[in-house]
């Protein structure tokens, strides 16, 4: 698929971050185009999860700059990010356990038509809302669930949930953080089936440990080696590189 | 302002500020250690005093022992009652919200304060310095400092030692350090964690409860008492930083010189100042100075 | 707000009718009680302003908050103080000033305190409290620990004509159950409301409402200064009721009272913050009885240190929660036979 410099929905750009004396994320660029899945791959501690908290605007840059549709966003804290079009998805189950699977994606929704002052209106009663939750819901094939309440899920539920509730945010680039993690083989196919289904029309930045889904369903694959890039292509042209088979693939893959 | 008086200031504020530190210490070990706000950690400090003041004179009749000897008894019976309480009751707050511990505390403030009006009274008193400390240090020409308050700096300061060599240099301290960042990893290691914390509450208790009793001859021994430590503790634990020691300790002297200064120059707004101390800290670092947990 | 079970229209039919018979009991009880139950009744529903005000803070927003009083200190202050010596002041001067005031001592407090979060946020607000605590007992301004006395309570004139005079004690116990009903209704639309879901979202998971696009600092604040400006009202109320305030008003034993009503009622109802105050206004009476504990009335303070202990042990969603329990086994029982 041709990826042209101006269809580039989220761009990080020489990124480094730094705690103390530790550099977590040096140095690093990474694009995510309309129509693509971009996944970051590397070993634990390889900087993944700072390099997300860092283009998310959870934690600053220490250098480098974020461009998100084409603004500079590098100072614009989290929420801001998350209004112009970013949406995020977390490793760990972010649920809110008590309210309904509705209510879940309805209040998520509701990010994007606050209004908090008016206070006559009944919250579950708009329609704007709701109808973005129930749209997120069916993307994410969880209709049936609606009226549950969002502790009783099953885990892989709950990472469905997890993705309809950064859907309902309507975003225009989702960075995805281990959406497989901790499910079985037929629920990962359902979560892969919904990822290609969300290329179409998102960016996606995908940060994932199962290595099958990632070759399966990337267009470009970046490997971080302790917080640097060491490589970044195809993933034909990943999986044929030495130095990756070296650091991480490990024997099995190597031709 | 004349060079002696301010000396004397200067010296004023660090008693205080070293005093609130041995109280401080105690509240941020607590928190940082075992996760739990202890709002009647100031009546252990009134505990200490209304102990010094109550047990002098059975103290004189079946030992025949003075201030000294009623002071390591009022810290004995301090940490034997820190002992006790965490075992029937603060066990049972560690895993509970906030919210919980707070009422629960605030709750067994008014069970002190009640015990200590059935048990002693309501009233001030006052209570001597032991003779051999009753005297006084020229200063300058004109002016002089009374020996027991550079005695109480002394204790505060060898017991802030202690405190240090124990938390960096010791086993005990570094099972202690430990068990504040992993639990269950220390458990798994074989360290009774019961006992640990146990040890860690006693301390706590006992280190409130000296300063309560050393601060009687200064201060006197009033009901309110823990109640005002308690408070101006928490801005200590604030601006320091919850679980440090070294932060409980550069800000039990910051505030021990805005106050005592505060009231010299400003003796209206003495009170506020403390505050006013804590609001400009928050606007420049809400963690406070040294963060750690 | 947790979820309920069964229809929506009989769900909402078994809350809205309590409140109801509440209401009504409330509003016919001047007719057939004495003057002590007439004050006692004042006394009360005036702290349920006070804490249905807290309950929006603590309960639906997650923000534990150990200052709450000095809300209700500085308004009761400023409508002591704005009272001249020697005529009633008007009554659509006096509150506003008074809410007003506290709300402006809450958008400063809250804008620094809120910068912590947790543990941190406990104490700073009880040391912003305390803090204000000594203003008022230490400076000129609040004559100290005497206190001020109001000898005129405010008239509503609107062009001439007074509607009502707030100093018979009955037209001024029907102003604060108005003033009940008020805040009440205020806080049930907010709660329904965006905002109100916000902050629910806020308490469960802050880290996600801002992924999500929320300015969590910014609801935060609002929340923070609306509980104020109600707690506030109350303050307005009590400083009106016995017609004198004294720093007492803003100590912590009133922020930890007013913290034991909302835990005792049941965390996360508006109905178990109202029923909080009432119990513990019944508690402290009957502790303090001399008729039941006799001489060891005295030291009530030790029984209610006892009493909260337990309660906050034992019954971890207060007399809502035990509610609702016998309120299942009963339906339950029901259906059974049915």
């Amino acid at each position: 698929m041709p990826e042209r410099e101006a269809d580039a929905l989220l761009r990080a750009r020489g990124v480094s971050r730094s705690f103390g004396g530790l550099k977590a994320v040096d140095d690093v660029s990474v694009d995510v185009h309309r129509g693509s899945v971009h996944s970051v791959i590397g070993t634990n501690g390889a900087g993944k999860s700072t390099l997300i908290n860092v283009l998310c605007g959870e934690i600053q840059a220490s250098e480098g700059t974020v461009e998100l549709l084409g603004q500079d966003v590098t100072r614009w804290s989290q929420p801001r990010r998350a209004r112009a079009g970013l949406g995020r998805s977390y490793q760990r189950n972010t649920i809110y356990a008590p309210f309904t699977v509705l209510e879940n994606c309805r209040l998520s929704a509701q990010a994007a038509l606050q209004r908090p002052w008016d206070w006559l209106a009944a919250a579950e009663r708009c329609e704007a809302s709701v109808a973005a939750a129930r749209h997120a819901l069916e993307r994410a094939g969880l209709t049936t669930q609606a009226h549950l309440v969002a502790g009783t899920l099953s885990h892989g539920q709950k990472r469905q949930l997890e993705i309809a509730m950064c859907l309902s945010t309507m975003p225009r680039v989702l960075v995805l953080d281990e959406p497989l993690a901790g499910m079985g083989p037929e629920e990962s196919e359902r979560m892969l089936a919904l990822l290609e289904g969300l290329k179409r029309e998102h960016g996606i930045l995908l940060v994932e440990h199962d290595m099958d889904a990632v070759f399966r369903v990337s267009d470009q694959i970046t490997v971080m080696v302790n917080g640097r890039v060491i490589a970044s292509g195809t993933p034909e042209a990943i999986r044929a590189n030495e130095e990756v088979q070296v650091a991480y693939l490990g024997e099995a893959f190597a031709d | 302002m004349d060079p002696v008086v301010f000396l004397v200031q200067c010296l004023n504020a660090v008693q205080y500020g070293l005093l609130l530190f041995l109280v401080a210490s105690g509240l941020t070990l607590i928190f940082g250690i075992m996760g739990v706000i202890n709002l009647a950690h100031g009546s252990f400090y009134m505990i200490g005093a209304y102990m010094a003041y109550a047990l002098a004179p059975w103290v004189q009749q079946l030992v025949g022992g003075g201030f000294f000897a009623t002071l390591a008894c009022s810290v004995a019976l301090s940490v034997l009652l820190g002992y006790v309480l965490e075992w029937i009751f603060f066990s049972y707050l560690y895993e509970r919200e906030h919210l919980q511990q707070v009422l629960m505390t605030y709750a067994l403030i008014l069970v002190f304060e009640e015990m200590r009006s059935i048990l002693i009274d309501n009233d001030v008193h006052g209570v001597s310095a032991p003779p051999s400390l009753a005297g006084t240090v020229p200063l300058g020409e004109l002016m002089t400092y009374p020996v027991y308050r550079l005695f109480v700096s002394g204790v505060c300061v060898v017991v802030a030692a202690g405190l240090f060599w124990v938390i960096t240099r010791t086993r005990l301290g570094m099972t202690v350090r430990a068990g504040a960042s992993n639990r269950e990893m220390v458990q798994a290691m074989g360290v009774n964690i019961k006992l640990l914390y146990r040890v860690v509450f006693s301390a706590g208790v006992g280190l409130a409860a000296l300063a309560g009793a050393i601060a009687a001859p200064v201060s006197s021994v009033y009901p309110g008492m823990g109640n005002q430590v308690l408070i101006i503790c928490f801005v200590i634990v604030v601006i320091g930083g919850i679980g440090s020691i070294r932060g409980a300790l550069l800000a039990a002297l910051l505030v021990g010189f805005v106050e005592t200064f505060g009231t010299v120059f400003f003796p209206q707004a003495a009170g506020v100042l403390v505050y006013v101390l804590m609001a400009a800290i928050l606007l420049w670092r809400p963690e406070g100075l040294f963060r750690t947990a | 707000m947790s979820e309920q079970e069964g229809s929506p229209a009989a769900s909402l039919a078994s809350r809205l009718v309590p409140v109801v018979l509440v209401a009504v009991a409330l509003a016919a009880f001047p007719f057939a009680g004495s003057k002590f139950g007439i004050d006692l009744l004042t006394r009360i529903m005036i702290l349920a302003i006070f804490a249905l005000s807290l309950e929006l803070l603590v309960g639906q927003t997650g923000l534990v908050c150990f200052g709450h009083a000095a809300f209700l200190g500085i308004a009761a202050y400023v409508t002591a103080l704005l009272t001249p010596q020697s005529a009633p002041a008007p009554l659509l001067l006096l509150l506003p000033a008074a809410v007003l005031a506290a709300g402006a001592y809450a958008l400063v407090v809250g804008a620094l305190s809120l910068r912590t979060r947790g543990i941190y946020f406990i104490m700073v607000t009880l040391a912003f409290a305390q803090m204000a605590y000594y203003v008022f007992h230490d400076t000129p301004l609040g004559r100290g620990s005497d206190g001020i006395y109001l000898y005129f309570r405010p008239v509503l004139s609107l062009g001439g004509w007074q509607p009502f005079d707030l100093d018979s004690g009955h037209t001024f116990y029907y102003f604060v159950l108005a003033s009940l009903a008020f805040t009440f209704g205020l806080l049930a639309l907010l709660v329904r409301s965006r905002f109100g879901h916000a902050l629910a979202g806020i308490r469960v998971n802050e880290q996600r409402m801002r992924a999500a696009g929320f300015r969590t600092y910014a609801y935060k604040l609002a929340a923070f200064v609306v509980a104020a400006m109600l707690a506030g009202l109350a303050g307005f109320l009590y400083a009106l009721k016995d017609g004198f305030v004294n720093p007492e008003l803003l100590s912590w034993h009133q922020s930890g009272a007013v913290l034991v009503m909302i835990i005792l009622g049941g965390l996360g109802s508006l109905r178990g913050a109202v029923l909080g105050a009432f119990a513990l206004a019944m508690l402290q009476e009957l502790f303090q009885s001399s008729t039941v504990f006799g001489e060891f009335a005295r030291h009530w303070q030790l029984t209610l240190g006892f009493t909260i202990i337990a309660c906050v042990a034992l019954m971890p969603n207060g007399l809502v929660g035990i509610g609702r329990q016998i309120g299942r086994r009963v339906f339950q029982l029901r259906w059974r036979h049915a």
